[in-house]
């Protein structure tokens, strides 16, 4: 038998992966397992075969190419035109500081003894042995910090989680990725669904929480059903239930499913959606930590937060901080999009420049134009033009440059991108996904995109722009929550940095 | 044809099958919510008849319930067409044609995004990211995901949905 990898990853099965497993797995000989993605997704659907040398890529391969494929000697990694050589050897992933997605694509993502085969499980059978105020002091040093966007340090909230005295204690995974640009939650959920379901029973450990739920986008399909599965697994395996691994501590985990709208990403709009309401955000405080999903004491991580976890366990919070720079210690998962000649995924220590990874790792455009812009950390984030482009990506220098990490999504645009447009649809973006709770989001956003409607047409352009000037304080100082807060940050950075955009409909 | 979308006929809900899927979540977490998306699925959309099914279920109500329902974009309130077509239109999408592949699209299958064509046959709508952000333009198809889209699968798409019988 000879195995072959196809992905059963989003962009794979979007790219007719599907159809080429179906064609080599009636070949005789040929064992299919359907992995996760490796990430680099300009390649999907990547085909791997396993040969005494290693793992042999092929891609993008297409249900056409599979007979000549065959010819050349697939099953033996023979040459062909879409041959890539040794998966390890491939630049893009050859350069990766791979933690997170160590696993992901090079594992059957539904075996759990292939995870156990890999490291998996090793953090939760430590976890399992130490106290929780032992498993929140190693969190604590590892200097982890949120993953969905605010950076929050982890450590804190796990210990403000744990001193809550309460008979029922949640762990909520915010998994509602709505970020333009982000794909790296989607992509472990599907690679290796069992490090998230580890990272949350070692939430649970170490906050005292029993539940966990996990709140998933509805626009995900794979990850609901490949994730679904791990769970059922989960279950029949003992991972999960009234007594993990057979050690009489219990942990639950349930999967819920969101149903389109932005704004329940953001954690006490998530909280409300999964009490069946409307996801309108609450004041704080209180805290989730303290009074969250019903009211309860809740930590909510990002998936790629909790994904950190059982690393930090394994190997210790020290080994973790040692990668990264100053306050922004260990690995993150970027993410290529937009405009991008090699989009993909690449896990990287912070620290790693904006230009490295636009250029080195993603090659410039797709269309191989000049690149005009970046935006980063999804429909919140800022435009940032070339010139900027040596910053590196960690949380202290991003601030410093008007912009954010965010959860790691970067879209790239080559030079027929208009950013009066972008600003434009920012506007437009947050009066459809406002969640209507506070005025100067509710209103500002849909006066704000009517404001530049007018200075795309050019009418009184200074005085539009004075007055959008105007408008972005009111929405930075006065808004509840980031969605009205910080839409201001792609419009005035698209206007500070791309300013003829803005005036080229100028009439005076 | 849709996954789910086999009754779209609103005679075709009755109170008892409708009951019987709202009871299996009146305890869970959430259970409005899920409720909601078990009946969005099941019938391709929440027929008004629901409403106060789900307010005595829940106890609360038919205005809380409308409420919900409006709130999120997945609800819909009317049947869509046989087939649905939604087109992301987010940044990593838009730098890579979205829009001029949208509003083609709308203009082939002569209906305007968000809509359903007065025949019934289809539905465009938008979303806003599929996860597909390196491989844009991005679409779901019937349920089902389509990365790199161009002009020309759109076509061959629709010429294919034109001709079915
Ligand atoms: C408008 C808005 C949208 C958000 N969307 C997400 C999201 O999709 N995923 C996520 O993990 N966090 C999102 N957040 C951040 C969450 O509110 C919260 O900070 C996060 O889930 C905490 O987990 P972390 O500490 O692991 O980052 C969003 C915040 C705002 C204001
Ligand atoms: S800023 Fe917008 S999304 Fe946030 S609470 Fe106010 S209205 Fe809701
Ligand atoms: S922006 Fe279109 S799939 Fe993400």
């Amino acid at each position: 038998m000879t195995r072959v990898f196809i992905p059963l990853d989003s962009v794979a099965v979007a790219l007719g992966a599907d159809e080429v497993a179906a064609k080599l797995a009636a070949i005789e000989g040929v064992e299919v397992v359907r992995n996760g993605s490796r990430g680099l997704l300009w390649l999907e659907p990547l085909v791997e075969v396993e040969t005494p040398k290693g793992r042999v890529a092929y891609g993008p391969v297409s249900e056409a190419d599979v007979d000549s494929l065959l010819a050349a000697g697939l099953l033996d990694g023979g040459d062909h035109a879409l041959c890539l050589g040794l998966t390890e050897e491939i630049e893009f992933l050859k350069n990766q500081e791979r933690l997170t997605f160590a696993r992901c694509g090079v594992t059957d993502p539904l075996c759990l003894k292939d995870y156990k085969a890999h490291g998996g499980l090793s953090g939760l059978r430590k976890a399992l042995a130490m106290e929780p105020q032992d498993i929140a002091e190693e969190v604590m040093t590892s200097g982890l910090r949120g993953r969905g966007g605010a950076a929050f340090p982890a450590g804190i909230k796990w210990k403000t989680v744990l001193g809550a005295e309460a008979a029922q204690k949640y762990v909520v995974c915010n998994a509602d990725e709505g970020d333009s640009g982000t794909f790296a939650d989607r992509m472990i959920m599907e690679g290796d669904p069992y490090l998230l379901i580890e990272g949350m029973i070692i939430a649970g450990l170490g906050t005292g929480a029993s539940k966990g739920f996990v709140y998933l986008r509805s626009e995900y399909p794979v990850a609901k059903a490949v994730f679904s599965e791990a769970l059922e697994r989960a279950y029949v395996e003992g991972l999960l239930g009234e007594s993990v691994l057979g050690t009489g501590k219990a942990f639950d985990l349930e999967l819920f499913i969101g149903a389109g709208a932005y704004i329940c990403g953001e954690e006490t709009s998530l909280l409300d959606s999964l009490e069946g309401k409307r996801g309108q955000v609450r004041a704080k405080p209180p805290l989730p930590a303290l009074e969250g999903l019903n009211g309860k004491p809740t930590l909510v991580h990002n998936v790629i937060s909790l994904c950190a976890v059982p690393t930090i366990l394994a190997e210790g919070g020290a080994f973790y901080k040692d990668y990264g720079m100053g306050r922004s210690t260990g690995t993150m998962p970027f993410q290529l999009a937009g405009n991008v000649r090699r989009g993909g995924l690449v896990e990287k220590a912070f620290g790693v420049t904006l230009r490295e990874l636009v250029e080195g790792f993603g090659g410039g455009t797709r269309t191989g134009r000049a690149v005009k812009a970046a935006q980063v950390g999804g429909p919140l984030g800022a435009y940032i033009p070339p010139a900027l482009m040596d910053t590196p990506m960690d949380y202290e220098s991003f601030l410093k440059i008007g912009a954010g990490v965010g959860h790691g999504g970067i879209v790239l645009y080559d030079d027929t991108a208009d950013m009066a447009a972008q600003a434009k649809y920012a506007f437009d973006f947050c009066a459809h996904e406002s969640c209507g709770k506070c005025t100067p989001c509710r209103i500002g956003a849909v006066r704000g995109a009517e404001v530049m409607a007018k200075v795309i047409a050019g009418n009184d352009v200074h005085g539009n722009l004075a007055l959008i000037d105007d408008l972005c304080e009111v929405m930075t100082d006065g808004s509840l929550c980031a969605m009205g807060g910080m839409t201001p940050i792609p419009v005035l950075s698209a206007i500070r940095h791309f300013p003829d955009d803005f005036l080229k409909g100028d009439k005076e | 044809m849709r996954e789910g979308l086999e009754v779209t006929d609103a005679k075709a809900q009755t109170i008892g099958a409708m009951d019987a899927l709202i009871a299996k979540y009146v305890d869970a977490q959430g259970g409005l919510m899920r409720a909601l998306i078990a009946l969005n699925d099941a019938y391709g959309y929440i027929d008004a008849s629901a409403l106060p099914r789900l307010a005595t279920a829940f106890n609360i109500t038919k205005a809380e319930v409308k409420g919900v329902i409006s709130f999120y974009d997945d609800f819909a309130r009317a049947p869509k067409g046989e087939h649905v077509l939604r087109l992301c239109q987010a940044e990593a999408c838009q730098a890579v044609g979205s829009r001029e592949l949208t509003a083609h699209a709308c203009k082939k299958a002569d209906v305007e995004m968000g809509e359903t064509r007065a025949d019934g046959r289809i539905t465009i709508e938008p979303v806003y990211c599929l996860g597909l952000c390196a491989n844009g333009p991005a679409a779901m198809v019937d349920g089902k995901l389509r990365a790199r889209v161009s002009e020309a699968d759109i076509d061959a798409l629709l010429q294919a949905w034109e001709h079915e019988a």
